[in-house]
């Protein structure tokens, strides 16, 4: 295999595992380590993608998580994965990638005609362009806008693979391992820190990989290669490359995202694909390191232009040259070291140096190698579509304002630097003000905000030695705190080359008559001309200029681009960098998948799924579920062809001619215990409990301080000082909050506990006419007639063995009872029922029939108690006391809920006798009034009465007592029907309530 | 996330608490004449101050009691927490 732009013998990957993979359809070789960047640019492929609104061509800008350009669409074991940095993502084989924002092709772009229409692409296009006609939106602007925009295209399949969260303390998170990760890591996990290191690259050791120092007489990477090893053998420690701590949240919580499988051609099996870290950490030492910050010239965004430091990293770590014509433009001394690099490599670099005289051992090393340097000289622009050909270079005046002649030099690649850029955003995200270094041109972390500090060149710090030594010392302190144990290791002796200072400029003056566009944000496609155009336009505020022009708004979160756009806006303002301020850092630091940040959550472990003892004879005799909350709950039982509404209609209509069994498990129940539970009770709800004898259950409403209906459900009096308190099955939590809240905050002095019993007790609802028949076999020693366990009576029973209470309670408007037994009984509870209920044409009905029954007798239920209800509205005004207190009595006498016209629960029922009422529909006077038609009510609840079988709706309508006999309309303009109606009363069924009494 | 410091359970999480609002609201004694003013103050009127607040959490997921939490509404910074009855200084 020939590489034309791979070293021999230079870098880290494995030479032994040549690797194959697809870059748009066309297959390339690289090696294990390579990343889709190393290997693409050893085949010599530089052009990767298309920008963002011209769709210029894009090529590499970076070697890491900083890459604004190389963003590609990943297939891997057919699932599809946007929005990969190519400069990230490690090859395997069989990989494929392309590229994204471009069409038909990378090479052949449509959309790069927006390139020659830029004069409608200026500062604030979006909010310009696409604002005027209205109607041109849909039809036009959005779908172009569609077309035209985003990094990738994401799956809409269900993501087969797995993502995992894990939660995690230690005393020490270190953020990178370059060289002050390394040390401080090191000196505070000898000292006994529980320490965990995170490095996103593959590979530890941060800059300490390509630069030419010495530590304790070893190389940067042998030193890196004995911390690590030492490290990874302490128990204490925990390594993790691969792994980016993206966000710093409230007391020093922080998230990493660890790329466990990525690089491989499969997840293994009992591996997930990603995992989220959650630690919680006592220290963190921020050593995120820094990025090196572009100078800005003409076309400065051509591919083939990229950071020194990238081509100084494709040539040591991966063996690749990213040009064989380099020109190294830098206003410092990191240019000399990638030409240097470049030099040994056998390859001949010019470098530009914006400076006019500096001297330091670099430079002179570089002047002893033949290196040729142009000193006072820039690059104007950059020559070349898909990739540098030439560049027009000129000699710059000592006040960087005027160039001289300007001439053209072959080259295919511009390395720049203009100095360095400290990763700030774990520390500013901790809530660190930052303040701006003069000497760096750029910010660092201010004073610590919470547990945490910044090290090495994250902090400004660009020596060696001074990162070494203060880093090991950190690293000692901080554990020290902790740990107390003062085991303090020693500083190794650091040799490294002696810089000298860089030249604060950075942007290359435009030559006369020439308007090249000079690139700030190479994602977002911001360039000078845009920011200067802002400012003419009256934006001021850097938080307002970012968001009009969207510098540093893409991907890469401005990584190289927010201190050059801070640089043009103070330059252009007269002030200085500090005083304009940066925009804010918002986690996450890198793009991190949704897959990773739900984590195993998806599907139906999204939630946890609550079933009955009972769940599995629902299954075995076709049950169809609904999701009621958490829980799982038969909605109908199917029987042959039977659909919803002719099985629901079935188990309603057999409940009232014979008797039917309904699971009732779901149902909230609460123990009330104690000498002031009844006291307590009469303050919960809404009617008199003082007087409640034992045996007895009474139904109860319970409001909230603000006069609506909380909950409603039944309590029964165990024994003097026991209570059985039922709620909704939605809302059971709530309720035990509730009245938590009302004991240990407001009525401390009242002696009672509450403790929930809901997934002690199974429940079997038995309604119907037969019901006392079935009692009676199933409790044949106990009496159960009507003077024996009258309506609201509460008996103790032995059935078939097992203890069982027996409620008489009906919402049914049908002679009922609630057996409960202890869940573990549930199942035999079901079964004999069923076996004994047979001669009385027992069947099971589902929360289908159910509500079907409570609607026919106009008991309220969730539908009309939805949280702007009083309990006049749902007219249980009845069970409101005069005469008592309780919560949420005050708020009934506000004049909104005394008006005598408020809106007030009624039946409906079609005139035709046939016309089903979509639930929600409005009740109006005259369905041809102008819109909007003023709305009387709304329908809260329909069924199929089974008793006159019509269909029947519950509403809340305005005025409602005094509309009884009214004929309306209900109006479903979703469903597009107007359905004439008459109001009836709410209890269509038995409303003198004989049966639950018979 | 926070990590608040419940006075029976020690550091937890913030995701095993439900927030329960100022805690220094008192709710009008039963049975006694209140102004609608007054009335509405307890029900509705709560001041939102940035800076310190002692607020109400309920352990929800741990011990199931409501504490007293001070703290920075602009910082989060968690000064001090309290058991429901404890005085608080
Ligand atoms: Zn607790």
């Amino acid at each position: 295999m020939s590489q034309d732009f791979r070293l021999d013998n230079v870098g880290m990957v494995n030479r032994e595992k040549k690797i194959s993979f697809k870059f748009n359809g066309k297959k390339y070789f690289g090696f294990e380590g390579d990343t889709i960047a190393s290997a693409l640019i050893a085949n010599g492929v530089h052009l990767v993608g298309r920008s963002f609104k011209y769709h210029r061509p894009r090529g590499f800008f970076g070697v890491g998580v900083d890459e604004p350009y190389a963003i590609l669409q990943l297939d891997r074991n057919n699932e599809r994965d946007p929005n990969i940095r190519a400069t990230e993502q490690e090859i395997f084989e069989g990989l494929e990638v392309k590229s994204v924002n471009c069409w038909p092709s990378v090479n052949f772009d449509i959309g790069a005609i927006n390139n020659f229409l830029k004069m409608f692409f200026p500062a604030g296009f979006y909010y310009k362009t696409f604002m005027w006609p209205p109607s041109f939106w849909y039809k036009i602007y959005e779908p172009f806008i569609r077309m035209a925009a985003g990094f990738g295209e994401a799956s809409i399949k269900h993501d087969k693979e797995r993502y995992e969260h894990k939660y995690e303390y230690c005393d020490l998170l270190i953020t990178g391992s370059g060289p002050s990760g390394l040390a401080s890591a090191y000196a505070a996990a000898k000292n006994g820190a529980r320490v965990i290191l995170a490095e996103d690259k593959p590979r530890f050791g941060g800059s300490l990989l390509t630069s030419d120092v010495n530590i304790g007489n070893q190389t940067g990477v042998e030193w890196t290669e004995k911390i690590i090893a030492e490290l990874k053998s302490m128990p204490n420690v925990t390594v993790k490359n691969r792994s980016q701590v993206f966000g710093y949240y409230d007391h020093n919580m922080l998230v990493m995202s660890e790329r466990i499988s990525d690089h491989l051609p499969k997840t293994q099996k009992y591996l997930p694909k990603q995992r989220l870290w959650y630690i919680r950490a006592n220290e963190v030492l921020i050593s995120s390191g820094s990025i090196e910050r572009p100078l800005v010239f003409g076309n400065n965004d051509t591919p083939g232009v990229m950071l020194s430091s990238a081509a100084k990293e494709y040539m040591k770590v991966y063996g690749v040259l990213v040009g064989k014509k380099p020109l190294i433009f830098t206003n410092n001394d990191s240019g000399y070291e990638t030409a240097i690099e470049f030099k040994k490599n056998g390859v001949n670099p010019i470098i530009l140096d914006t400076r006019s005289n500096p001297s330091s051992d670099i430079i002179t090393e570089a002047k002893n190698l033949n290196i040729e340097i142009k000193f006072s000289y820039v690059v104007v622009a950059a020559k070349g579509y898909k990739k540098v050909k030439s560049a027009d270079i000129s000699r710059i005046s000592e006040d960087k304002r005027e160039l001289f002649n300007i001439e053209n030099i072959e080259c295919d690649c511009i390395c720049v630097s203009g100095f360095w850029t400290p990763s700030i955003h774990l520390a500013s995200q901790s809530g660190n003000k930052s303040k701006f270094n003069e000497k760096i041109d750029a910010f660092v972390p201010d004073k610590s905000k919470q547990q945490e500090n910044t090290i090495g060149s994250a902090n400004g710090i660009f020596t060696l030695e001074k990162t070494i030594k203060d880093a090991f010392d950190k690293g000692f302190d901080v554990s020290n705190k902790i740990t107390k144990k003062n085991n303090k290791v020693s500083v190794p002796t650091v040799v490294e080359k002696k810089s000298t200072d860089h030249d604060k400029f950075w942007c290359v003056p435009l030559p006369k008559g020439k308007s090249y566009k000079r690139f700030l944000d190479f994602q977002n496609d911001v360039a000078v001309s845009d920011i200067e155009l802002a400012l003419r336009e009256g934006f001021r505020s850097i938080e307002h200029v970012k968001r009009y022009t969207t510098l540093g708004m893409a991907t890469d979160q401005g990584k190289t681009s927010n201190l050059n756009g801070l640089q043009l806006v103070s330059d252009i303002e007269n002030k200085v960098v500090p005083q304009v301020g940066h925009t804010t850092f918002r986690p996450p630091y890198t793009p991190v998948s949704i897959g990773a940040i739900v984590g195993r959550e998806v599907g139906k472990h999204s939630k946890p799924t609550r079933k009955s003892p009972m769940h599995s004879w629902h299954e075995k005799n076709n049950a169809i579920f609904v999701d009621a909350g958490v829980w799982l709950r038969p909605r109908y039982y199917k029987q042959g062809n039977e659909g919803l509404f002719e099985a629901s209609k079935r188990e309603a209509k057999n409940v009232r001619q014979n008797v039917g069994v309904c699971d009732v498990t779901t149902l909230g129940k609460i123990d009330v215990k104690g000498p002031d539970a009844a006291e307590f009770l009469n303050r919960v709800y809404t009617n008199a409990w003082l007087k409640l004898p034992v045996g007895k259950a009474r139904y109860g409403v319970m409001l909230r301080e603000d006069g609506i209906v909380m909950d409603d459900g039944t309590t029964t009096r165990i024994s003097e000082n026991h209570y059985h308190m039922t709620t909704t099955t939605a809302q059971a939590a709530n309720v035990l909050s509730h009245l938590e809240y009302y004991l240990q905050i407001v009525w401390p002095e009242l002696n009672v506990n509450v403790v929930s019993t809901t997934e002690q007790w199974a429940g079997a609802a038995i309604a119907g006419p037969n019901s006392r028949k079935l009692l009676m076999k199933l409790f044949p020693n106990l009496d159960v007639s009507n003077e024996g366990l009258p309506f609201m009576g509460y008996k103790e029973a032995d059935l078939f063995g097992i203890p069982a209470k027996i409620y008489r309670i009906s919402f049914s408007g049908e002679l009922a009872y609630e057996i409960n037994v202890e869940s573990d009984n549930g199942y035999f509870m079901w079964q004999k029922i069923m076996e004994v209920g047979q001669e009385f044409q027992i069947q099971p009905y589902g929360t289908e029939a159910l509500s079907t029954l409570r609607i026919e007798m106009g008991h309220v239920a969730g539908s009309e108690l939805d949280g702007r209800t009083i309990p006049y509205d749902a007219s249980l005004e009845g069970l409101v006391s005069k005469k008592k207190d309780f919560i949420g009595k005050r708020s009934l006498n506000r004049s909104a809920f005394t008006s005598t016209d408020r809106e007030k629960l009624v039946g409906v029922v079609p005139i035709d006798k046939t016309t089903s009422i979509p639930e929600g529909s409005y009740i109006v006077k005259d369905p041809k009034a102008k819109l909007p038609n003023p709305k009387l009510g709304h329908v809260s609840a329909s069924c199929w009465s089974v008793e006159y079988d019509n269909p029947f709706s519950l509403a809340i309508i305005k005025d409602g007592k005094n509309m009884i006999g009214q004929k309306l309309f209900a109006m479903s303009p979703l469903k597009n029907k107007t359905i004439p109606v008459e109001i009836v009363s709410s209890h269509y069924v038995d409303p003198e309530g004989k049966r639950v009494r018979s | 996330m926070l990590y608040i410091n419940c006075p029976h359970c020690g550091l937890r999480s913030q995701n095993e608490f439900a927030y329960g609002g100022d805690a220094t609201i008192k709710r009008p004694e039963l049975n006694k004449e209140v102004s609608d003013q007054e009335w509405d103050n307890f029900v509705y009127l709560r001041k939102s101050p940035r800076g310190k607040h002692l607020e109400l959490w309920h352990h929800i997921s741990g011990c199931r009691q409501w504490i007293k939490v001070e703290r920075d509404t602009s910082t989060h910074e968690i000064f001090k927490t309290y058991k429901a009855n404890e005085a608080i200084k």
